[in-house]
């Protein structure tokens, strides 16, 4: 899956895949620990970064992985585009691939589109990100963090905690960790949650102190206030009470219990500030720090591999 | 059809011959021995075993992963898995032998020095195998040979070595359509 296609969740790919990924990246991890961070791997590679949904972190993310390869990165965002002209996703996309791109890296706000665009494109797409569907990068992200202080994902009790409904990640999450063997928990308002998500193979819980007992990771999810709207829970107060992650309930966990958080954490609302900067538990920068050698190894495998060479 | 080119023995005689070259040539520096992956790992610990027992001179020894500095990683060339890159000391100033099991067309070579330079300013770079084979295809030439063996083209060369699992020392020339 990852020859050819890209990366455009974690849904397709397998466990031989994912595990391939991490290990690369763990080795690439190194690169970014010395004075001289680049590798001349990707030489004459172009990387694009189509972002049609604003993202800082992500771009600026991939855009340090593509450069420590040695690729060249362009960035497109949406706002500079002929999106606001009336061009379809899809022509964009092909205008661009007609400059011949290696890899595209492509955030999107509609569910399900890396889908669609594969079928339409022949460049390998690494998904940045698709509405609530998937953000494989991130899972892959949250897993190597896991396999890095845990040595193993089998077997472990994961939770996932928070706005659910939402989250791309928590989905990418429950694809990947379940491959490889974690019991994960969904532990969230029942209005975050839906029907399907009991077929994801995920244990749902409505009650902390089921959720949080004897946890080896809990990853909180943000509360993603610009989607509030429709009035999910009753009040910020009231969630940070019942469903928020504070000192008094970690102790509920397994004493080297770790706090993952994809970002960005609202203080006192999901996470307290105590939780969130503790350096016993707290692995919120070790993820960000992983991100940069997740997306390196990402696109390695993702040009390496699957593109076709025809000579120069 | 399958020739023994070296056994256990001639193997053993050879890499003692390069520890006393290597001993020779550092009486004041430490010698720092970098394997390259894989069977280049192994080579460099007996090396550096040998080198201690006769030469009582200051030895390390690294392991280096060139996979990211091939010259043909984006050509499709199958699942190039990256393994890591294990250089305890400070490459600044450092003699350095780089050690393979075969050299060949040079290619190996010439993405080790790439990848030392990238991490420091060594001193010197010496380079030391068991096989040359021949067939260069850039201007490289090792310092230290235990066996030159004249090939064809799409002859193959295969080292094994205890260390890989195999149960015996040896070096192996396959000749193609015999």
């Amino acid at each position: 899956m990852v020859s050819g296609k890209g990366i455009i969740g974690l849904k397709y790919l397998d466990k031989s895949d994912i595990e391939q990924i991490v290990e690369t990246a763990f080795s690439m991890r190194d690169i970014s620990k010395r004075s001289v961070k680049k590798v001349p791997t990707l030489r004459g590679k172009t990387v694009v970064n189509l972002f049609f949904e604003s993202s800082t972190r992500t771009k600026t993310s991939f855009e340090i992985a593509a450069k420590r390869l040695s690729a060249d990165v362009v960035n497109f965002s949406y706002t500079s585009s002929s999106i606001s002209k009336g061009e379809t996703t899809i022509d964009t996309a092909k205008n661009i691939e007609a400059m011949n791109p290696d890899v595209f890296i492509i955030r999107h706000a509609s569910s399900g589109i890396m889908d669609l665009l594969s079928r339409h494109l022949k460049t390998p797409i690494i998904s940045a990100g698709d509405g609530t569907n998937e953000h494989p990068t991130q899972g892959l992200l949250d897993i190597m963090t896991i396999r890095d202080e845990k040595k193993r994902i089998d077997g472990l009790k994961v939770v996932i905690a928070g706005d659910i409904y939402h989250s791309r990640v928590a989905r990418s999450d429950i694809y990947g960790m379940g491959k490889l063997g974690a019991n994960v928990y969904f532990f969230s308002p029942p209005t975050f949650i839906t029907d399907d998500y009991a077929s994801l193979g995920a244990s749902i819980t409505y009650d902390a102190k089921e959720a949080f007992t004897d946890a080896d990771v809990i990853i909180m999810l943000r509360i993603q206030l610009e989607r509030q709207a429709t009035g999910l829970f009753p009040s910020t107060r009231e969630y940070s009470r019942v469903f928020g992650l504070n000192e008094q309930r970690l102790k509920l966990a397994k004493p080297d219990v770790i706090v993952m958080h994809p970002g960005p954490i609202n203080r006192g609302l999901e996470l307290s500030s105590g939780v969130a900067d503790s350096k016993e538990h707290s692995r919120v920068l070790k993820q960000v720090e992983n991100g940069v050698s997740i997306r390196m190894s990402a696109i390695y495998h993702t040009i390496g591999e699957g593109h076709e060479y025809t000579g120069n | 059809m399958k020739n023994v080119i070296m056994d256990a023995p001639a193997i053993e005689r050879a890499l003692k011959r390069i520890a006393h070259e290597i001993i020779e040539k550092h009486t004041t520096a430490p010698a720092s021995l970098i394997g390259i992956r894989t069977a280049g790992v192994f080579i460099a610990s007996r090396l550096a075993e040998y080198i201690k027992q006769y030469g009582q001179i200051p030895v390390q020894t690294a392991t280096l992963d060139i996979t990211l500095y091939r010259d043909d990683v984006a050509m499709g060339t199958g699942r190039a898995i990256v393994r890591a890159t294990q250089i305890n000391f400070p490459v600044d100033g450092a003699s350095i032998i780089l050690i393979d099991d075969v050299l060949f067309t040079g290619r190996t070579i010439r993405a080790a020095m790439d990848a030392v330079i990238d991490l420091g300013r060594p001193k010197v770079i010496q380079l030391a195998v068991l096989v040359d084979r021949g067939h260069r295809e850039l201007p490289i030439k090792a310092d230290y040979t235990g066996k030159n063996i004249p090939t064809t083209d799409d002859d193959e060369i295969k080292v094994v070595l205890t260390e890989s699992g195999s149960n015996e020392d040896a070096v192996y020339l396959i000749k193609k359509g015999d």
